[in-house]
C-alpha cells in the first residue's frame, strides 16, 4: 500500500465507513496456542527435573472428576507452585505489560524507537531502587520496598518529563516530549549512578536488579501487579482504534474531532502505569518493548486494533519463553533476564527485519 | 536512548560489579596472574631494612620501617592492628570500621583517589584491589604500595598476615598471630569432624548469590568437610554464581549462612517467610546462621570468630 492509500484508508477508517482489518481469526487462535504453550513449557522446564509427564499429571489432579493422582513429592509440589508458577504468572504479566506499553508509546509518540522506558520510567525505577537498596531501608513496614520504590519513580520520572514537555512544547509537539524524557532520564541516572557509587558495598545487588529478574518471593507479587495490569491493558486496549486515528497526524486527528492531548495524556499514563508495574518487581528487562510490537506489526499490518492485543499475548509468551533459557542454560545458575530478551530478541528482528519491506507503525 | 543510556551505565556496572564482586566477597579467581602472597626472603626476626616482600603487585622494597601507613583493604587494616602495627597507621579507607581505633577517613579502597591519598604523604600504601591504574599511580610518586588481593583460602590468608609484619618490621607478632589463628582454625575444623558431609548454603544476597569452594569462604567449608551447594552452578563461570531458587529448595542444604545480615538485613526468620523455603530442614529445624557481613567478606585475624560460628551451628546441627 502506498503512503497516500494508508492515509486514505485510516481517515475512511476513523470516520468507520471502512475498516482496517483488525485481528484475523487465525491470528487471534495462533497467538493464543503461543501463550498456552509458553505457559505449559514453562511450568513443566526448570533447573529441578520434576519430568513433564509428572507436571501434567499433578495439573490434572487439580481438575475435579477426572481420578488423577499427584506423584509430586511435598518438596517437589512447593518448587511447582511456590517457586516455578509465579514466575511463569509473573514473566506474563511483565511480557505483556512492556509489550503493550511499547506499543502504545510507539503510536502515540508516532516514533518506531519508542520504548516503555522512555520518557524517564527507566531512570526514575532506577534511581528508586537503588536508593533502597543503596541506603539499606531494609523493610520497616514489613514488606520489600524495593517495587514500592522503583514504582513512584517511574511515575515520577514520567511525570517530571511530561510536565517538562507541556510546558515547553504545550503538549503539541511529540518531539518536545521526547527531549524531556531524555533530558529528564540523563538527570535521574546520574543520581542514580552516584549514589550506587557512593555505596560500592551494595553496587553487585543495585545491578543484578538493573539487568532484570523475575525471581519472585510467591504469590504475592503476582497479586499486586495484577490488578495495574489489569488497568493499563484495558485503558490501552480501548484507546486501541484512537491511536490508529492519532497515526495521521495530530492535526488531522484533532480536525475529525479527537481531543489529541487528552487521549495521548490517558495512552501515556496507562502505559506508564503498567510500565512502573512491570519495573517494581522484574528490575529493567529491555528490549521487549521496542521488538514484540515491531515483530507484529512486520506479521499483521499496522492497524493499532490489531498491533495492540497481540503484541500484549506476544509479550506474554516470548518472556515467559526467555525467562525458561535464563532458568535452565547455566541451571542451576541464572542468567539476567534482559541480557537474554536482547541477546536473543535482537537477531531474531533482523531476521524479520530482512525477510519483510515495510516497517514503521 | 534511553536504552542506549541503560546499555551503557550496564555496561558500566558490569565491570565495577566484577571487580567488586571479586574484592568484596573474597575472591580467589582475580589473582591468577600473581601467585599466592608469601614473603620471598623470609626475613630475620631482626626484620633489617630494607627488606623485599612479594605482593600481588610483584616485588616490593620497603626502604625502612613505614610510619605513615594508608590501608586501603578493610583486611589490611584488621590485620595490621592484631599484629601491633596500627600506631605506624595513619589513615585507613571508609570501609574499614574494625578495629575502632583505626583513623578511618573518607578515602575510598573502590574508587580510590590518588591525590588524595598522596595528600596523607604515606610511606607506604596498602589495597586488596587495583581500580583505576591505582597502584601505577602511586608508583609514580614513589609511593611503595602493597596489593594484597583476596585470599584463595586460609593458607593465604596466614601468608598475607605475615607480609605485613615483615614490610612493618613486626616480624615476630606477625607470625605469632598467623600461628594462633592456624592453630585456633585447626582445632575447630577437628571438633567439627562429625559434620564431614553436611552440605551447606552460603548467601550473600537476597538474588541468591551464592560463593563456591573456589572462594576463601568456600574453601573453609571444604576444610570442614561440607558439601557446597554452590559447586553444582561450575557452568555458571564464575565463583560467585546466582543459584536458582528451585536448586536451593531441591538440594535441602543442611546449614544455611547468611552473609548480608547487617546490610540486607536478613534473618533467619525473613528466610522461613520465603514461598517454598519451609520444605528446607535448615529453615524448619533453625540451622540458619547469621554471619557478620564484615567478617565474611574479609579474610583476616577474624576470620576464627565466623568458623566457631559455623562449627557451634554444625555441632547443633549435628545433635538434633
Amino acid at each position: 500500500m502506498t503512503d497516500a492509500g494508508r492515509l486514505r484508508a485510516r481517515l475512511a477508517a476513523a470516520r468507520g465507513d471502512r475498516p482496517l482489518p483488525g485481528i484475523s481469526l487465525a491470528w487471534a487462535f495462533a497467538v493464543l496456542v503461543f501463550v498456552v504453550v509458553a505457559a505449559i513449557l514453562g511450568l513443566a522446564l526448570g533447573p529441578v527435573s520434576l519430568g513433564a509427564g509428572r507436571v501434567a499429571r499433578e495439573l490434572l489432579s487439580h481438575v475435579p472428576f477426572l481420578g488423577v493422582e499427584s506423584s509430586l513429592t511435598e518438596t517437589e509440589d512447593a518448587i511447582l507452585w511456590e517457586l516455578r508458577a509465579p514466575r511463569v504468572a509473573l514473566g506474563l504479566i511483565v511480557g505483556a505489560l512492556l509489550a503493550s506499553a511499547g506499543a502504545a508509546y510507539q503510536g502515540v509518540f508516532r516514533n518506531p524507537l519508542a520504548d516503555p522506558y522512555l520518557l524517564g520510567a527507566a531512570a526514575g525505577a532506577g534511581l528508586g531502587a537503588t536508593l533502597v537498596i543503596a541506603y539499606d531501608v531494609g523493610d520497616p513496614l514489613g514488606f520489600d520496598l524495593r517495587p514500592v520504590a522503583a514504582f513512584a519513580g517511574a511515575l515520577l520520572g514520567v511525570a517530571t518529563a511530561y510536565a517538562l514537555g507541556r510546558s515547553v512544547g504545550g503538549g503539541r509537539s511529540t518531539a518536545t516530549l521526547i527531549l524531556a524524557g531524555v533530558t529528564v532520564a540523563a538527570f535521574l541516572t546520574a543520581v542514580q549512578t552516584f549514589v550506587q557509587q557512593r555505596n560500592a558495598d551494595t553496587v553487585q545487588e543495585v545491578y543484578a536488579w538493573i539487568l532484570g529478574q523475575l525471581e519472585t518471593s510467591g504469590w504475592r507479587e503476582v497479586l499486586i501487579a495484577l490488578p495495574y495490569a489489569v488497568v493499563s491493558s484495558a485503558l490501552l486496549l480501548w484507546h486501541r482504534r484512537l491511536l490508529d486515528v492519532l497515526a495521521v497526524g495530530d492535526d488531522e486527528a484533532a480536525s475529525l474531532g479527537v481531543a489529541v492531548a487528552r487521549v495521548r495524556l490517558l495512552v501515556v499514563a496507562a502505559a506508564t502505569l503498567g510500565t512502573a508495574a512491570a519495573v517494581a518487581f522484574s528490575g529493567l528487562i529491555a528490549f521487549v518493548g521496542i521488538i514484540v510490537p515491531h515483530a507484529v506489526r512486520l506479521l499483521v499490518g499496522t492497524s493499532y486494533r490489531a498491533v495492540l492485543p497481540l503484541s500484549l499475548a506476544v509479550g506474554a509468551g516470548f518472556l515467559v519463553l526467555t525467562d525458561l533459557i535464563c532458568r535452565t542454560a547455566i541451571a542451576p545458575a541464572e542468567l539476567p533476564i534482559g541480557v537474554v530478551t536482547a541477546f536473543l530478541g535482537a537477531p531474531f528482528f533482523a531476521a524479520v527485519l530482512r525477510t519483510t519491506r515495510t516497517v514503521g507503525p | 536512548m534511553l536504552q542506549r543510556l541503560i546499555v551503557l551505565m550496564g555496561a558500566g556496572l558490569l565491570a565495577l560489579a566484577l571487580a567488586l564482586a571479586l574484592a568484596l566477597a573474597a575472591c580467589g579467581g582475580g589473582s591468577e596472574a600473581a601467585p599466592a602472597t608469601a614473603p620471598t626472603t623470609t626475613p630475620e626476626p631482626a626484620a633489617a631494612f630494607p627488606v623485599t616482600v612479594e605482593a600481588d603487585n610483584g616485588h616490593v622494597e620497603i626502604a625502612a620501617e613505614p610510619s605513615r601507613i594508608v590501608s586501603l583493604s578493610a583486611t589490611a587494616t584488621e590485620s595490621l592492628f592484631a599484629i601491633g602495627a596500627g600506631g605506624q597507621v595513619i589513615a585507613v579507607d571508609d570501609q574499614s570500621n574494625h578495629p575502632a581505633e583505626a583513623p578511618v577517613t573518607d578515602l575510598s579502597g573502590f574508587q580510590p583517589n590518588i591525590e588524595a591519598i598522596a595528600g596523607y604523604e604515606p610511606d607506604l600504601v596498602i589495597a586488596a584491589y587495583d581500580p583505576g591504574g591505582l597502584v601505577n599511580g602511586l608508583e609514580r610518586l614513589g609511593i611503595p604500595v602493597l596489593l594484597q588481593d583476596a585470599a584463595r583460602d586460609l593458607d593465604a590468608a596466614y601468608e598475607q598476615i605475615e607480609t605485613l609484619g615483615a614490610v612493618t618490621g613486626r616480624v615476630e607478632e606477625a607470625r605469632a598471630v598467623a600461628a594462633g589463628m592456624e592453630e585456633e582454625i585447626e582445632e575447630l575444623i577437628a571438633s567439627a569432624e562429625g559434620a564431614a558431609g553436611l552440605s551447606v548454603y552460603h548467601e550473600l544476597g537476597p538474588d541468591f548469590f551464592s560463593a563456591t569452594s573456589g572462594t576463601f569462604i568456600g574453601s573453609i567449608y571444604e576444610r570442614l568437610g561440607l558439601e557446597n551447594i554452590a559447586d553444582d552452578a561450575e557452568r555458571a563461570g564464575s565463583d560467585y554464581p546466582q543459584l536458582s531458587a528451585e536448586h536451593i529448595v531441591s538440594s535441602n542444604p543442611d546449614l544455611i549462612v547468611l552473609a548480608h545480615t547487617k546490610c540486607g538485613g536478613q534473618t533467619a526468620q525473613t528466610v522461613a517467610k520465603r514461598a517454598g523455603w519451609r520444605q528446607i530442614d535448615a529453615v524448619t529445624e533453625g540451622n540458619v546462621v547469621e554471619a557478620d557481613d564484615d567478617i565474611t567478606s574479609r579474610w583476616g585475624p577474624r576470620t576464627v570468630e565466623f568458623v566457631a560460628v559455623v562449627v557451634e551451628a554444625l555441632e547443633e546441627a549435628a545433635a538434633r
